[in-house]
């Protein structure tokens, strides 16, 4: 297996499906976070609801964003810039502290 | 325990990994990427399940409820860590030029996720309601 060239096309199309997976999982995500809203505002609205809206609104946002960086940066040229364990490291810890979100909901 | 800390030292001084090896081909890279991606995307499904169960089984004794949400939560978040440190290993090991690590993560989560199920089929048959 030789690498293409830079400023080439992949006849492969890695880094798009590469993108479509980031755009697969922000739309996991954001199913998530609707779930979170709702159980949030399960007992109608207040200032506990709100900043639960708010907090699980906001690391939706943080997930976007990684997700956004990820997908410009595979638009570019082949081969793309390296996935780094920060990004990587960002996206979990997104996904957990929305699992303490909802540990607080249940609870 | 050691090597998860290690890793965990990786996540925030991502040059570190530059130190092992060689760059692999980068169509493997991407492989892997989607890999931890594909990983990521169950642990939103059960945090969603945990979600779920809290909302949609509201007739259900509370201890049920919380029992199985939690346990699903907590999946979700053991699976989210385990993404992170699998892709982080798997790429060390291609730059190294290595044999991909195994795992027996996906067999317990997947014992894990069907005793959450017979959980909830015995509950909701049973009818343990409050």
């Amino acid at each position: 297996m030789s690498a293409p060239e830079r400023g080439a096309r992949d006849p492969g199309l890695q880094p798009e499906r590469t993108r479509l997976a980031w755009r697969r999982t922000t739309l996991t995500a954001t199913v998530v976070a609707v779930l979170a809203g709702k159980s949030a505002l399960r007992d109608g609205p207040g200032a506990a609801a709100f900043a639960g809206c708010v907090l699980c609104c906001g690391l939706w946002l943080g997930f976007l964003g990684v997700a956004h960086r990820r997908i410009r940066a595979l638009s570019g040229g082949v081969p793309p810039e390296t996935f780094t364990p920060r990004h990587a490291g960002t996206a979990a810890l997104c996904t957990i502290a929305l699992a303490v979100c909802a540990t607080a909901l249940v609870l | 325990m050691i090597e998860f800390a290690r890793n965990v030292r990786l996540w925030f001084v991502p040059e570190r990994i530059r130190e092992d090896g060689g760059t692999p081909d980068y169509r493997f890279s991407l492989a892997n990427e989607r890999t931890f991606l594909a990983w990521l995307r169950t642990s939103l499904a059960l945090i969603g399940g945990g979600f779920a169960v809290d909302q949609f089984l509201p007739d259900l004794r509370w201890a049920w409820r919380v029992g199985l949400a939690l346990g699903l939560l907590a999946a979700g978040v053991l699976c989210a860590l385990r993404s992170v440190n699998h892709w982080i290993r798997c790429e060390r090991a291609m730059r190294r030029g290595e044999d991909l690590p195994v795992s027996r993560f996906p067999a317990l989560l997947g014992i894990g996720v069907a005793l959450v199920a017979v959980a909830m089929v015995v509950a909701v048959l049973v009818g343990w309601e409050a």
